[in-house]
């Protein structure tokens, strides 16, 4: 193909782009369209399977049944996201085998507010309240992204999100009513993960290599720095419900800008993170690693005894 | 309480729904392919919604004040009824398999007589359950057909599987003194008498699976009675942690 005719159909692509069109995975697009696809749907499949890690970690000790049931669900949820958006990603050309593999050795990403540690049950209410609720903020507008396969699996995505981030939030309130003890593990919970939960919406925008192209392709609508305020706006209300004190002494209802002003955030502890130095980096790799090589013998059989199957029945044919 | 043996009876049943449902539950996010994942956890939540149905209503009949929570937590070990089978850890997925496997075709057998209890609660819970725990050995069924053969790494790992656990089986079929009041009355199933069944039908599918029927004498046997095995203190110890640690709280 001439350069030419990809500048045409680069033309082209960009239209119906503009038009809100979804662009469907036989489609011609551009290949950096492609890999940032790949990129960022990948990115996001491995955090809800790393992001089982922390709250499988609870379902062994939740303290009551309907808690337990709830929290299995949950997590299954997460696992059903993460079959859905492999399958998004494999429509463009990759193996979900190639995913893991990258996710393996380190060179994809997954969210980082998995790599903090869940100490106590109340994490289980402040991941759902918190960080499920920042992972809405990020991934409503992408029910509206123009990657067909995406957009349409972030729309299941959001509704389950939405439950979970209630149902966080009500873990929190039981505890906030509960006694000293119950309320002080609310607390304590919500100074551990805030800051994460603010640093999950991504590097400021100055510092956001990817914001530009993303915005044009409509899987970025708002800025890291405008998501991180909507979130900040939104939970601060729910934070006061609680009766719980938010761990940032600058944060302040600013009447001009009818928004909460806010601390500074330690970017310095962000890319540490980022960069595979969390305080559980290695044991989320290391655990996602050992599930799939611990499992290799039983792949292996499936693909063995499908085979054979399959061996039998051409020979009844013939 | 209303009736001991009935109480008995139910937590009987329901105990070996919530162990084997906590141990499915210690493997959520660990599984060979994201799909045997998904499918571990349904079963778990499966059997949790099981026990939970089962608790409240033991909590109802015990007159206590007794909440399924109460039932589920707090009691000592030598009080949980579960048969040794459903306690064995999760070796590998051979194990998870195998104790999945030869528990589901009880739990079918013991299901489709339960329906017809004159106790209507038990019998409602029984007709939910036979739908999910139909499914419950499709799976590990299928998987058991599987690994068997599958390679020869599979059908060895599978083979030790079974071997290890065949010596748990019999005791499902133990009559405790619960179960032969309640047989009695037309409300309990009389076990002993699933056993015909269920060996032909686990013998069968071992055959389909290219796998040997351990031929053995001796079994092992002490759940229903609260004798358990060592793995046991270790599963409770995280099952009743947060209950035994902040003692009357509601969360």
């Amino acid at each position: 193909m001439s350069n030419e005719q990809i500048k045409n159909l680069e033309e082209i692509f960009e239209a119906r782009i503009a038009r809100d069109e979804k662009i469907e995975a036989k489609d011609w697009m551009p290949e950096k369209y492609r890999k940032t696809h790949i990129r960022q749907i990948s990115q996001h499949a491995h955090s809800e399977i790393v992001g089982m890690l922390p709250e499988g970690n609870w379902i062994s000790r939740a303290p009551s049944l309907r808690r337990k049931a709830a929290l299995l669900a949950k997590v299954q949820d997460e696992a059903g996201h993460g079959l859905y958006l492999y399958s998004a990603c494999e429509t463009l050309g990759i193996s979900r085998e190639e995913l893991y593999q990258q996710l393996h050795s380190g060179k994809a990403k997954y969210s980082s507010i998995f790599n903090y540690p869940t100490l106590t049950w109340a994490d289980m209410g402040a991941v759902g309240w918190l960080v499920d609720g920042a992972a809405i903020i990020n991934q409503v507008p992408l029910c509206n992204t123009s990657f067909g396969p995406y957009a349409r699996a972030m729309v299941r995505v959001c509704k389950e999100e939405s439950f979970h981030q209630r149902q966080g939030f009500e873990i929190m309130l039981k505890l906030c009513n509960g006694s000293k003890e119950q309320k002080d593990m609310a607390q304590d919970a919500l100074n551990r993960w805030w800051w994460p939960s603010l640093m999950m919406l991504g590097p400021t925008d100055a510092e956001s290599v990817h914001t530009e192209q993303s915005m044009k392709w409509k899987l970025k609508r708002k800025s890291n720095d405008d998501l991180r305020q909507q979130f900040i706006d939104q939970t601060v209300p729910q934070a006061d419900l609680l009766g719980l004190t938010i761990p940032d002494p600058d944060l302040k209802f600013n009447k001009q800008t009818g928004s909460y002003d806010f601390g500074a955030i330690d970017w310095d502890e962000f890319w540490q993170v980022v960069k595979g130095h969390g305080p559980c980096n290695k044991q989320r790799i290391s655990a996602r690693v050992a599930a799939w090589d611990n499992g290799a013998w039983v792949r292996d059989a499936a693909m063995a005894h499908a085979s054979k199957k399959q061996a039998i029945k051409v020979k009844i044919a013939i | 309480m209303k009736s001991e043996h009935l109480y008995n009876y139910i937590l009987g049943i329901a105990d070996n729904s919530l162990i084997l449902g906590q141990r499915l539950g210690e493997l959520c996010g660990h599984g060979p392919s994201l799909e045997t994942d998904i499918a571990g956890t349904n079963i778990s939540l499966d059997l949790i919604g099981q026990t939970r149905s089962y608790y409240q209503y033991a909590a109802k009949i015990s007159g206590e004040n007794k909440t399924e929570d109460d039932i589920a937590f707090l009691r000592l070990e030598r009080h949980y009824k579960n048969v040794l089978l459903v306690e064995q850890p999760n070796t590998h997925f051979g194990y998870v398999m195998g104790r999945q496997y030869l528990f589901d075709v009880f739990h079918l057998l013991l299901l489709q007589e339960l329906q017809f209890s004159k106790d209507e609660t038990l019998a409602a819970i029984a007709k939910k359950g036979i739908k999910e725990v139909s499914y419950h050995k499709r799976f590990s069924g299928d998987w058991i057909k599987r690994l068997g053969d599958g390679t020869p790494e599979s059908t060895a790992k599978m083979q030790e599987a079974i071997d290890d656990l065949w010596p748990y089986t019999q005791e499902l079929f133990d009559m405790t003194a619960a179960d032969t009041a309640m047989a009695q009355k037309g409300i309990g199933v009389d076990v002993s008498k699933l056993k015909e069944s269920y060996y032909k039908e686990v013998t069968d599918l071992c055959e389909l699976a290219t796998l040997k029927v351990p031929q053995i004498a001796y079994f092992s046997r002490g759940g229903k009675k609260g004798v358990h095995s060592e793995h046991m203190g270790y599963l409770l110890a995280d099952l009743q942690y947060m209950q035994r640690t902040y003692p009357n709280m509601q969360w």
